[in-house]
């Protein structure tokens, strides 16, 4: 046991995650597009290859349902394999192994068998890459019951969510930001560390109103919280949910108890998002403490554009979320 | 595909002075979009397709008008051969309304209608079906059309290849899959991604037979993209086809290219596209003293009015970012987008009963 704390990289936390887990456990091994020799597209692989050998860290072609799939077998049969998707819009093409087979399988045939996989990979709006490769989709892996879904915002929460998920009998859809792979952090140097799925992060706390943020938007929700505080006299409480699925629905109701406000922060658009999902939750479960409606700040209900101007207009930003928690009072 | 000591013989003059000239122009087109991404006028990933101009060029000259052009993200050739405004290629690649796709789409979703270049596509193996589909409505149309669906060697191993292969075979569709293997599909060799490497060969069991050309000469990809064609159009009988050629640059901008050797791609270079055609041309004397450089000048010239062009196209209009994403029409009166921060009028509640 150490107790220290060493600053790191989102990326680097999620490479010493991989190796660790990989290190406590021969069955854990990697597969994805251009991970090994190239190491990794956001290098989060980076030296895996090298380390571990071909035989566990494997590149493969461009075929993402096959790769999924593939996971999805040798989880069946005693792997726990790590799938990397390049990015969260490839693993569209994933969708029947994902949703048809990992999802499924431990229900329809009885509980007879696990599927210990973890899909990784990142998603995010903000690099001009037009509406093939900006969207956000934790709002469809959400949907679908017998998947787990993790959504770190933070160094500390990649590794120790990842870590998790890799040692967790269940499917996981495991969902990085683009944005986030530079950001800096404090891990915990603890090789036993670890995020339990389940368990929200309160980030700031605050009596005025609850905002929550999802994947990069708990970073965003914090900035805002921040103006809320020093320009308008708001104190904003923000939770971090960083599983989906199982979802610490408790700590949110007791914020939103506490604050009788709440804003919900995403990427991802406002048609069946988690925003939708979790303002019915609180008012089924909250409607008598509510002194206002939830409110929403999601990416636009459009095709993410290539355009800078249109794109940066397309997702939410700082200021949106002040304007938002204002318009509750 | 031709000897290599016995090249095919040269179209006519005219004929052979324009590819040159096209070949020159994507090039040097696609340099500068490289100098404009550094200079951060160019966003999101850029693929550019030195070293593959006469696969483009070829392939594309092979075509009638009417025929259809489809290809992927590293397609600002194909729009140029196509015969879009190289102003609005540079105009999308800088996300002007000014642009092909109005700065919608940008470097990796070039589309021109007009011209009939149907597109850039950023999924690896996703224009695949697409391109079974224009050949589908030609043959339910009953025209005489034809459809050219390039992808790189990287996407013949996603399900969509084989998936679309069979289908185009047993619909008898006029289509020509033509695959450009330029040895990598991002950082990863042929040899690491596929277990046969012999790429012409991949469509046989599905019924669709293969060919090879030289990806390097322009004379004989167009030869025997023509002769696919021909095959596809008369004898409704999609054929695949596979052009060796090579990236000289860099997957897209961010490739520090530590998967291959820097005496590979010199040992490529060695066969350039551009230089190798000049030098025949010149050996030929369909070009004479001066010619080349006269027709690379031309060529910047074209570059440099574009990027005049979209420096001076405006943004997009905010107020525009809604429009498109439906046609509007009978159905669509109604609500259909949620704007959440726009407390007015919501798009489609603005349009007239
Ligand atoms: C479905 C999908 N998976 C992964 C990617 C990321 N990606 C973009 S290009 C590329 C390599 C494709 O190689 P190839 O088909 O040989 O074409 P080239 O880039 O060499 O022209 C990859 C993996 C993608 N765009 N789409």
């Amino acid at each position: 046991m150490t107790d220290g704390v060493t600053t790191k990289r989102y990326r680097e936390a999620l490479n010493d995650a991989l190796r660790e887990e990989m290190l406590r456990d021969e069955t854990v091994m990697l597969m994805g597009e251009d991970i090994g020799v190239f190491n990794g597209a956001f290098k989060v692989t980076n030296g895996l290859l090298k380390e571990f050998g071909e035989k566990r860290v494997r590149d493969t072609p461009i075929s993402e349902n096959t790769i999924v799939g593939m996971g999805v077998g040798a989880a069946m049969t005693g792997l726990r394999p790590v799938v990397e998707l390049m990015t969260i819009n490839f693993s569209l093409l994933a969708m029947d192994q994902i949703v048809n087979h990992a999802a499924a399988i431990h229900y329809m045939f009885g509980g007879q068998v696990k599927v210990p996989l973890v899909v990784r990979m990142p998603q995010g709006a903000g690099h001009q890459l037009g509406p093939t490769h900006s969207h956000s989709w934790e709002a469809l892996y959400l949907h679908a019951p017998g998947l787990l879904v993790a959504t770190p915002s933070t160094a500390a929460d990649a590794k120790g969510l990842l870590k998790s998920a890799i040692r967790d009998d269940n499917p996981v859809i495991f969902i990085e930001h683009e944005y986030l792979y530079g950001q800096r952090g404090e891990v915990p140097d603890d090789p036993e560390f670890t995020v339990d799925f389940g368990h929200a992060a309160i980030r700031r706390e605050g009596t005025d109103v609850t905002i929550v943020g999802i994947s990069r938007m708990a970073i965003t929700a914090e900035r805002a919280a921040e103006t809320l505080s020093t320009e308008h006299d708001i104190s904003a409480e923000v939770i971090d949910p960083r599983t989906l699925r199982p979802l610490d629905l408790d700590t949110i109701l007791d914020s939103v108890r506490k604050t009788n406000r709440c804003i919900i922060v995403e990427e991802g658009w406002p048609h069946g998002g988690v925003g939708a999902n979790l303002a019915a939750l609180i008012q089924e479960q909250a409607f008598d403490w509510l002194d206002a409606p939830i409110g929403r700040v999601t990416g636009a209900d459009v095709p993410m554009p290539y355009s800078k101007p249109l794109e940066q207009a397309a997702f939410p930003h700082e200021p949106q979320v002040v304007e938002a928690v204002r318009h509750l009072f | 595909m031709a000897d290599q000591a016995q090249p095919r013989p040269l179209p006519d003059p005219v004929t052979s002075r324009e590819w040159l000239q096209t070949m020159m122009l994507i090039r040097r087109f696609e340099e500068r979009a490289g100098e404009m991404y550094a200079k951060a006028k160019v966003g999101g990933f850029l693929h550019l397709a030195i070293g593959e101009e006469a696969a483009i060029v070829g392939c594309a000259r092979a075509l009638r008008d009417d025929d259809y052009l489809i290809s992927t993200y590293r397609s600002h050739g194909h729009a140029l051969v196509r015969g879009s405004n190289p102003d609005a290629v540079m105009a999308e690649l800088f996300g002007r309304e000014g642009g092909l796709c109005r700065g919608r789409g940008g470097s990796m979703h070039m589309f021109d209608l007009a011209n009939r270049f149907m597109g850039g596509y950023g999924i690896v193996g996703g224009n695949l079906p697409i391109a079974a589909g224009f050949g589908l409505a030609s043959d339910y149309l009953g025209t005489d059309d034809a459809t050219l669906c390039t992808f790189g060697d990287g996407a013949i191993n996603q399900g969509t290849f084989g998936e679309t292969m069979n289908l185009a075979a047993l619909w008898k569709l006029p289509v020509v899959f033509l695959v450009t293997n330029n040895q990598f599909g991002m950082g990863t060799a042929l040899e690491r991604h596929s277990a046969n490497t012999d790429l012409q060969e991949r469509g046989q069991s599905f019924g669709v037979p293969g060919m090879r050309c030289d990806g390097m000469d322009v004379v004989d990809t167009y030869e025997v993209c023509r002769e696919a064609l021909e095959t596809a159009r008369t004898e409704r009988q999609p054929v695949l086809v596979e052009a060796i050629t090579y990236r000289f640059r860099g997957h897209s901008m961010a490739d520090p290219e530590e998967y291959r050797t820097k005496d590979q791609v010199e040992e490529w270079r060695k066969r350039d596209p551009i230089i190798t055609f000049a030098e025949r041309l010149r050996e030929a004397d369909i070009i004479g003293e001066g010619d080349a450089e006269q027709m690379d000048a031309d060529a910047v010239k074209v570059v440099d009015d574009a990027v005049a062009f979209a420096d001076a196209s405006p943004f997009p209009a905010l107020e525009s970012l809604y429009d498109d994403i439906y046609v509007l029409g009978d159905q669509l009166k109604g609500w259909y987008s949620v704007d959440e921060r726009g407390a007015g009028v919501q798009k489609g509640e603005d349009i007239g009963a």
